[in-house]
């Protein structure tokens, strides 16, 4: 098992393998955020007191969810990557972070246009908000940090470092804004509980977290097939590739 | 393998150099002083002085303006001992890289933090803080500030090499300062309000021991990948 996985170290195989996942997983996604979105938008029930707006969920929490879940995403790869000194682990790492930092705003941006009609105003310092604001800020400090080297195998180690750190800091950083909300605002807020919703709007919101997983993924490996194409352009394989298609 | 002096040796070595360098420069341990006390000078005069206001905020500040303090002041960790190649000399000797970080850390906090927390009453009475905060105050900031020094150097041992580390910085760190600040200021605010703030203390130390332990090692690694 160990052995069959180690053979994907290596750049071309990598990149074989991601060309031939990727068809895979844009179009499951692809089927999964319509479905999920459609079904979500145009049939689930309106919700008795939140009328229409409500519907924003189901953009809103397969963002949140999975902004947390491509920063483990992220922190894992840069964790073998220092471990095992595997550079594809360090591509995989640097190609995820931008598409967090992303997701990571568009659950704050669509947090904040539901809070304006919910709330009566675009932002609150609830926990959930803070920490989310919290981990975009960890995620511009790693793609800045990845940025700013010039050599790039460098800057995947130092950005990956700063991943695994930002891990240990997560949960710290989760436990004490809940706290510290708690101590500064009385719980006035609370946005729908999930199990109390209707499994008529749970599963339309099922199946877009699963499709959000999935765009996440096929986006990563969009950007790990140009990351290892910029990183091996010297190696023949990858100018017998593009010879193939016609470039150079 | 001859390692020629023992783990304490080596701590105390360095910790000695890194504090007679820095007595003589003395500008280095001033200026981050001096740059707390402006920026809580500042609060009063951008939003007013009345005094029930001033001692609400007044843990905020102080925090805020130690933070800020605590990661201008660290920026110079490792950049004399980069520039002049004393760096990779430590990487390269027999000894412990975490043993000699974390030696060269505590010497920073020995210069920049300890002077802070010496000051931070006098602030306090500036800002007219609560009767009965001082002591939460001190214990916050002595318990706080090593945490401070122990985060923001691997921050710094990221950042050593490259040109424009200064503001990339401030996006490092501040994120992983949120924690401390949270608990510090809380601990103050109970303690003004002569409730029990043991739990806050006891969480700020257990950031304490844990970054005391893990620190060194992130802070070596980081050193390690930035002077390649």
């Amino acid at each position: 098992m160990w052995k069959w996985l180690h053979s994907y170290a290596d750049p071309e195989k990598a990149y074989n393998l991601s060309s031939k996942l990727l068809p895979w997983f844009s179009l499951l996604a692809l089927l999964f955020i319509s479905v999920g979105t459609i079904w979500g938008l145009m049939f689930a029930p309106t919700d008795y007191q939140q009328g229409d707006s409500y519907r924003i969920i189901f953009i809103h929490v397969p963002a949140a969810s999975m902004s947390m879940a491509a920063y483990m995403g992220m922190a894992t790869a840069a964790f073998i990557g220092l471990v095992w000194q595997i550079k594809a682990a360090d591509w995989v790492a640097a190609s995820i972070a931008p598409i967090g930092a992303v997701i990571t705003f568009i659950a704050l941006f669509t947090g904040a246009t539901w809070g304006k009609p919910m709330w009566g105003t675009w932002w609150v310092w609830d926990a959930r908000l803070t920490a989310e604001l919290v981990l975009l800020f960890l995620y511009l400090g790693v793609i800045s940090l990845y940025a700013s080297f010039e050599d790039k195998v460098l800057a995947a180690r130092a950005a990956g470092i700063l991943a695994i750190v930002g891990v240990i800091n997560i949960p710290i950083i989760k436990y004490s804004v809940d706290w510290w909300s708690s101590l500064h605002q009385p719980s006035t807020i609370k946005i729908t509980e999930k199990s109390s919703m209707s499994s008529e709007m749970l599963y339309p919101l099922l199946i877009n977290i699963v499709g959000f997983g999935l765009m996440i993924g096929a986006i990563t490996i969009v950007r790990f097939k140009s990351e290892i194409l910029a990183r091996n352009g010297m190696r023949p394989w990858v100018r017998a590739l593009a010879k193939q298609e016609g470039v150079s | 393998m001859q390692r020629g002096i023992s783990y304490t040796q080596s701590f105390f070595t360095l910790l000695q150099r890194d504090l007679r360098i820095a007595v003589r420069h003395r500008g280095d341990i001033f200026n981050p002083l001096l740059f707390f006390i402006m920026v809580v000078t500042l609060f009063p005069l951008g939003v007013g002085p009345e005094p029930q206001m001033l001692s609400r905020i007044a843990p905020g500040i102080i925090w805020v303006a130690a933070l800020l303090a605590s990661m201008l002041s660290l920026e110079r960790l490792f950049k004399a001992d980069f520039m002049d190649g004393s760096l990779e000399q430590m990487l390269l000797s027999p000894q412990p890289l975490p043993i000699l970080v974390l030696a060269k850390v505590i010497a920073h906090w020995l210069l920049t933090g300890v002077p802070l927390i010496l000051i931070a009453p006098l602030l306090a009475v500036l800002l007219n803080l609560e009767q009965n905060s001082y002591g939460a105050l001190m214990a916050t900031l002595a318990l706080g500030t090593p945490v401070l020094s122990l985060l923001g150097a691997i921050g710094v041992a990221l950042t050593v090499g490259l040109r424009k580390g200064g503001v990339l910085l401030s996006l490092l760190i501040l994120p992983l300062y949120i924690p401390v600040l949270i608990f510090a200021t809380s601990a103050i605010d109970a303690a003004g309000m002569n409730l029990n703030y043991g739990g806050q203390l006891a969480i700020i130390a257990a950031m304490l021991v844990g970054s005391l332990v893990l620190a060194p090692f992130a802070i070596g690694a980081s050193l390690r990948v930035s002077t390649n």
